[in-house]
């Protein structure tokens, strides 16, 4: 056999090799190269980029083009008001592309042979939520570009327009636990899509995403200004001086877009991440 | 045994078994999957375990392998406990699971690479044992292949090569060549034989009978989740009752005569006239070497003189009252439960 031992002289007729003699990766080399796996998927299925690419692209188009003239805003631009809403909403689809993942990669038992080898437990999920967000930061950075072509612009200073993607991938992190969660608890990846399109979906549009909170009906007015989604792009509109801030008369979560935003990001990953964790564990234990 | 972090001192216990399992028990809820299972597998050799869909052998051999928690026993592998060092336990194993867990995604060569790289092999060693396995496990040509592409046995060949990357000691197969063609399979027997020459330890889960009778030193009949039966394949071949002398005889006219010879030396001859046969139990080869005189010194014709053996099969039912292959066609993924 050809294989030999590090030592070397060890032959297996003998002893054989334990393969403790390889000393496990660091938890980062694990991490690259779960992300390594992912990034070669991706390049593999090009498609899988269409979520984040063409999916968004055509809700501006549609938006922007379709239904925006009769959508009031208090922007001189309803493109330029648009464009934080669509990011916000492809920075939410995060979540699918996590719960898509995971539950395919437990589907198929290659949950099982990561288990099986000497690596860390986090790194199969740490790498699930890097390569997430690299997934969702190509939608953004398509968005970007889309959104300089049609007339968005970043009006205030660096600073700010910095600031606007911080948050914007903060939120992003939330929201890969609630994937976690998601891909961890159901049982097939019909039943992940499922789940998504009809809770992720709608609470998307029930924001300031498209059209301004203004004109909803009372009760699902406050459902909207309090969303997450809301205060966050609200918070991106002002970051990037596409709004001016909102009036006094506006809702709590309106007139502290930012710090309403962090707050809500750090809570749904106080909330969501120790129950996807174990969800996780449960999943994979029995 | 004392569990010890290193590995050295475990090999130098040649005479340790490789794997071991004390009182396992594996319960979900109210169903008990595993009830109280002990087996141990010297170094080297090769232990078959046996039994029907759900007998709870994919069960152990999560257990085994630190995927699932017993819910009481012990299980060690090269001498590491699986509760608690079960990091030690997955650098000295390497599993292949029911389903071929490669990643579709990936071509053979880059599979080898992803689970290579999270062993900490350098990218060096890396490209020379991918080389190498793929060649031994004839996959050279399809290396850069998406793995989607292979076939059944491609992908079973490509998922043990990815288990071997880190040329671990012990090895665990659950249900190899479930699935597999008649060729598929003796071909990935004969790659099983050459580890075990090599000196991998094996444990194999099987519910084919004739796979466990080819490849196992030992074997573990399992159902129920309980062992029914442990010994060499001709060990529990012995313990189904007995071997018979069977007798085809070339003229039909000779049958009387030759029933009347035989009877004349043995007892209880069983007579099928349309096949022209004769059976009668016998104690082994002695028996069979003594009518073989017999009926050489007569002026009867055979075609065929032979001792016939009970095959596991036979044994399988004496032992548990049901046969283990209770379906004919293999080729979807059992659903053992876990």
């Amino acid at each position: 056999m050809s294989q030999s031992s590090s030592t070397g002289t060890a032959t297996r007729e003998t002893v054989a090799p334990p393969a403790s003699e390889y000393q496990p990766p660091s938890l980062a080399r694990q991490v690259q190269m779960m992300v390594w796996r992912n990034l070669k998927h991706t390049r593999r299925q090009p498609e899988m980029l269409t979520d984040v690419t063409i999916q968004p692209v055509m809700f501006v188009l549609l938006f922007a083009f379709v239904f925006g003239g009769s959508i009031d805003t208090d922007s001189s631009s309803y493109r330029e008001w648009l464009l934080p809403g669509i990011m916000a909403q492809t920075m939410a689809f995060a979540s699918f592309i996590v719960a898509n993942g995971l539950n395919m990669d437990l589907e198929k038992g290659i949950i099982d042979r990561f288990r099986s080898l000497p690596i860390s437990r986090s790194s199969v999920l740490i790498g699930r939520s890097v390569y997430a967000i690299i997934h969702s930061s190509i939608g953004i950075f398509v968005m970007s570009i889309t959104g300089l072509v049609i007339g968005w612009r970043i009006r205030n200073g660096f600073v700010d327009g910095v600031l606007a993607y911080l948050l914007l991938l903060l939120f992003g992190f939330a929201m890969i636990w609630v994937g976690i969660l998601v891909g961890s608890s159901m049982r097939s990846v019909e039943a992940v899509n499922g789940l998504m399109f009809t809770t992720i979906f709608p609470i998307t549009f029930l924001a300031n995403t498209f059209a301004p909170t203004e004109a909803m009906p009372p009760v699902l007015r406050s459902i909207a200004e309090w969303n997450p989604i809301s205060s966050l792009v609200q918070s991106m509109r002002e970051l990037w001086g596409n709004v001016p801030p909102a009036p006094p008369d506006a809702a709590l979560p309106l007139r502290y877009p930012i710090i309403t935003s962090i707050t809500w990001s750090l809570l749904i990953v106080a909330v969501i991440a120790p129950l996807a964790v174990r969800a996780y564990n449960r999943r994979t234990t029995d | 045994m004392t569990i010890t972090t290193d590995a050295r001192n475990v090999r130098d216990r040649s005479t340790a078994p490789a794997i071991e399992a004390e009182h396992l028990v594996k319960r979900f809820g109210e169903m008990t999957a595993v009830d109280d299972v002990s087996f141990s597998v010297p170094q080297g050799t090769v232990l078959g375990m046996l039994g029907p869909n759900g007998a709870g052998k994919t069960t152990t051999v999560r257990m085994m392998t630190s995927l699932t928690v017993p819910t009481s026993g012990t299980a060690r592998v090269a001498g590491h406990d699986v509760a608690s060092d079960p990091e030690a336990v997955r650098r000295s194993m390497g599993l292949t699971g029911q389903s071929a867990t490669v990643d579709e995604m990936l071509t053979g060569r880059e599979n080898l690479r992803l689970i290579g790289s999270l062993y900490g092999l350098s990218r060096a060693d890396v490209r020379r044992l991918s080389d190498d396995l793929l060649e031994r496990f004839s996959l050279s040509e399809s290396g850069d292949k998406v793995a989607k592409e292979y076939s059944g046995g491609m992908r079973r060949r490509l998922d043990l090569a990815v288990s071997l990357i880190a040329a671990p000691p012990v090895l665990f197969l659950d249900e190899p060549t479930t699935g597999l063609d008649p060729r598929s399979r003796v071909e990935l027997w004969d790659v099983l034989r050459g580890l075990v020459r090599d000196g991998t330890t094996l444990l194999l889960t099987t519910q084919y009978l004739e796979e466990a009778d080819q490849l196992a030193d030992r074997i573990v009949v399992i159902d129920h989740g309980r062992v029914i039966a442990e010994g060499t394949p001709l060990e529990l071949k012995d313990q189904s009752g007995q071997a018979a002398i069977v007798l085809t005889v070339s003229h039909a006219e000779q049958l009387d005569e030759a029933r009347a010879l035989l009877a004349s030396h043995v007892t209880d001859v069983h007579v099928d006239v349309p096949a022209r046969q004769l059976t009668a139990p016998a104690d082994g080869l002695a028996d069979m070497t003594r009518v073989a005189a017999v009926f050489d010194r007569s002026e009867i014709v055979l075609d065929d003189l032979g001792l016939k053996r009970p095959s596991l099969d036979d044994v399988f039912l004496s032992l548990t009252g049901h046969r283990a292959e209770q379906e004919t066609n293999h080729t979807t993924e059992t659903g053992e439960s876990r």
